[in-house]
């Protein structure tokens, strides 16, 4: 951060002070706090924020991945690498462990992305977290759009959005009674691109998908999916070998890829500078169930 | 590129979604697939056309009622500037949220229906953003397709704005005649108009100088909390990590910590790119200080003949924000500033202020969901507190309601 004659901040360096002043908030006044972290690029550039919000230190938290079992394998080899290389405990709340137990009952139709909630509720009460950073930006959801940095949740994990704390300047209120928790989002602010533009100033490596690659794909509800053990073609749905990269990397069920030959971060912000669709309406299957799908799940106890 | 943050404020109907529509879709913000999306709830619901409101208003409780409850942030940019929309609710009973949109606020949007000129909610809103401060206001004489694109009606307005802001501190004001609907001197100057000489609303929103805006005279850092790594390669580093909230820091700077008093120099202001010359608002830094001394998270670092008057007794404007509770004298709430906490006694409700009329109501005995009124309160320990209209983050807090731990009310030091 070298400081500009007018004592302006950009915008990048703006939001990165106010997402390192909220991690060091959460620290300082709540006792048990978590990083949700997935091996995507938002929880990535939260890890990154986390390093510099306690430098020279070590990142005062563990971080931990609902795993669904779902996932693409270039992004659990990157997410174990990333923790290790940080010295940071990484716990994994396991989705296939909790069908396999009974807790949860896998859906007809194959898909994890509602059953993670109570596997993460469990988790979150086993080791008594108290904060959970997630990576959620208000961009890419209109109910996300409503939320507060500092979301409160009752002990069941709910969100009430007619309910919500009021949030001033910077001051956040992190007080809570025993089983409630604050799901907190550094990242509120920041855009697709802010991140993309973050990652670039940084040189944050990411995993390999993020970028674009040759790939076996079919195309499902105007979307393109990869060939992946949890996600195979329906007879009539034609597999070709496409340059694709992804935009966001969910559930390998529900995650589609999009067309692109960004294969550097350079040409990624620029693609990401003139797309016309938004991340999830282009890559996710899961937002696309009702007009308030984000809503509804939040209410549940999701991010 | 900087970045501004805007609110907007207006009645109901003033056409305050059609606005944010039309600045996100002139600038090419609106996302095909959302428009698609609106589109297709627009069909679903039976509406004649487009409804761009279903664009900003997200919740399933927002979309039955058409109206919009809680603040919502939009974020675009123009090759210029980006831009935080914070979009909240016209209704006088989610006032509150109209001041928590405010309250982090470079600029207020107020926009008047035309034809109905100010309206309680106009003052209202416009008594809000100068109680919080906002820096800049623009007044938005929208629906002027509507009145013919006449001069007069404009004119009108604009002077009896002018003339209630009289009443209030506006340290600047901007007022621009448009349609949203049709687009007119919203993203691009329009013809219909000629008459008019200023800018469009983007491109005041792109220029509006916000430089001189921060508090840069008094230096302000207070303590979050204290960076300790001992590992082997950092045995002895003792660093105070927080936000600047005025002035400037830099190292050799002669510094008071306060409460304690004692004085010291700057050794190195850190960030994990490598130390840095100076420090400012909002820059997150880590501060080491030539001395050891005995330095904790809700402290504060400034200049020694420029520190705020630590104070037990403090006089405050404050808005009260829960429906379920009301403010009254000799109850007591943790009251949150900067990083410190602290509890409070409401000694005396002084007046309520009627935000219509800006009558002071002295016979009040408490204030409920909404209501502003100024308070006489004693904290604990003492706060390390500017007036808000030197200083926004240094002047305002939050009161907490220590049984529920809701957050009750915003204030104001006066």
């Amino acid at each position: 951060m070298t400081a500009p004659r007018q004592y302006r901040l950009s915008q990048l360096q703006a939001l990165e002070a106010e997402a390192i002043f909220i991690m060091r908030e959460v620290c300082a006044e709540l006792e048990r706090p978590v990083l949700l972290f997935s091996g995507g690029k938002d929880s990535i550039v939260m890890l990154r924020l986390a390093e510099k919000a306690f430098h020279p230190g070590r990142i005062p938290f563990p971080v931990m991945h609902v795993d669904t079992g779902h996932n693409f394998a270039e992004v659990l080899d990157f997410r174990d690498r990333r923790a290790a290389e940080l010295g940071v405990n990484l716990l994994v709340a396991s989705v296939q462990e909790a069908i396999d137990n009974g807790t949860v009952t896998e859906p007809p139709d194959g898909t994890r992305n509602r059953i993670q909630t109570p596997v993460l509720l469990d988790a979150l009460e086993k080791y008594r977290f108290t904060a959970i950073f997630g990576g959620a930006r208000r961009d890419e959801d209109k109910a996300r759009a409503k939320e507060r940095i500092f979301s409160f949740r009752d002990e069941f994990g709910q969100w009430d959005p007619k309910n919500q704390r009021p949030e001033l300047w910077n001051l956040y209120n992190g007080r809570i009674h025993t089983g409630e928790s604050i799901r907190v989002f550094p990242l509120s602010n920041w855009t697709e691109l802010d991140i993309w533009q973050f990652i670039a100033r940084e040189g944050i490596e990411l995993p390999s998908i993020y970028y674009a690659h040759e790939r076996e794909v079919f195309e499902r509800n105007g979307m393109l999916f990869g060939v992946h053990e949890v996600c195979r073609p329906r007879p009539g749905e034609e597999v070709r070998t496409e340059r694709v990269r992804y935009r966001t990397v969910g559930d390998a069920s529900l995650t589609a890829a999009v067309r692109s030959d960004a294969d550097t971060v350079e040409k990624v912000v620029e693609e990401v500078a003139v797309t016309r669709i938004t991340e999830r309406g282009a890559t996710r299957g899961d937002d696309k169930f009702s007009e308030a799908a984000m809503e509804d799940r939040k209410r549940e106890g999701y991010f | 590129m900087d970045l501004l943050r805007f609110a907007t404020a207006g009645s109901v109907d003033d056409g305050k979604s059609t606005l944010i529509g039309r600045l996100l879709y002139d600038t090419k913000t609106v996302f095909e697939d959302q428009i698609e999306s609106v589109e297709r709830a627009s069909r679903d619901r039976g509406d004649e056309y487009v409804n761009l409101a279903l664009l900003t208003d997200g919740l399933r409780a927002e979309r039955e009622q058409g109206i919009t409850i809680d603040v919502a942030y939009r974020y675009f940019a123009s090759p210029r500037r980006k831009f935080i929309i914070a979009d909240t609710p016209g209704h006088i009973q989610y006032t509150r949220n109209m001041v928590t949109g405010a309250s982090t606020a470079d600029l207020a949007l107020i926009l008047v229906d035309a034809r109905k000129g100010l309206v309680e909610q106009s003052r209202r809103h416009a008594f809000l953003a100068t109680l919080l401060q906002v820096p800049h206001l623009v007044l938005c004489v929208n629906k002027m397709d509507l009145v013919g694109y006449d001069q007069g009606v404009f004119d009108a307005i604009q002077q009896e704005f002018t003339d209630f802001a009289a009443k209030l501190q506006v340290p600047d004001l901007a007022v621009i005649p448009m349609s949203a609907l049709q687009g007119d001197n919203v993203v691009h100057r329009s013809d219909n108009m000629p008459w008019y000489q200023g800018s469009s609303l983007l491109h005041h929103l792109e220029n509006v100088h916000v430089a001189s805006d921060r508090n840069l005279i008094d230096a302000r850092f207070a303590v979050q909390t204290v960076i300790r790594p001992q590992s082997g390669t950092h045995l002895d580093y003792r660093g105070y990590a927080g936000q600047v909230s005025g002035g400037v820091f830099k190292p050799g700077d002669e510094v008071m910590v306060l409460p304690s008093g004692f004085t010291t120099t700057i050794a190195a202001i850190d960030t994990a790119d490598g130390p840095v010359e100076e420090a400012f608002p909002p820059m997150s830094v880590t501060i080491r200080l030539s001395d050891e001394l005995d330095v904790s998270r809700g402290d504060m670092l400034c200049r020694p003949r420029n520190a705020p008057t630590p104070r037990q007794d403090v006089e405050a404007m404050v808005c009260w924000m829960d429906e379920q509770a009301t403010l009254q004298p000799g109850r007591k709430y943790a009251l949150k500033h900067t990083t410190r906490t602290v509890r409070a006694l409401v000694k005396e409700l002084q007046y309520q202020l009627d935000v219509n009329t800006l009558h002071r109501n002295e016979g009040a005995t408490q204030l409920g969901l909404n209501e502003i009124g100024r308070v006489r309160l004693r904290t604990t320990l003492p706060l390390l507190a500017d007036e808000y209209r030197r200083n926004r983050s240094t002047g305002g807090f939050v009161l907490i309601d220590e049984a529920t731990n809701r957050t009750v009310a915003a204030g104001m030091v006066v």
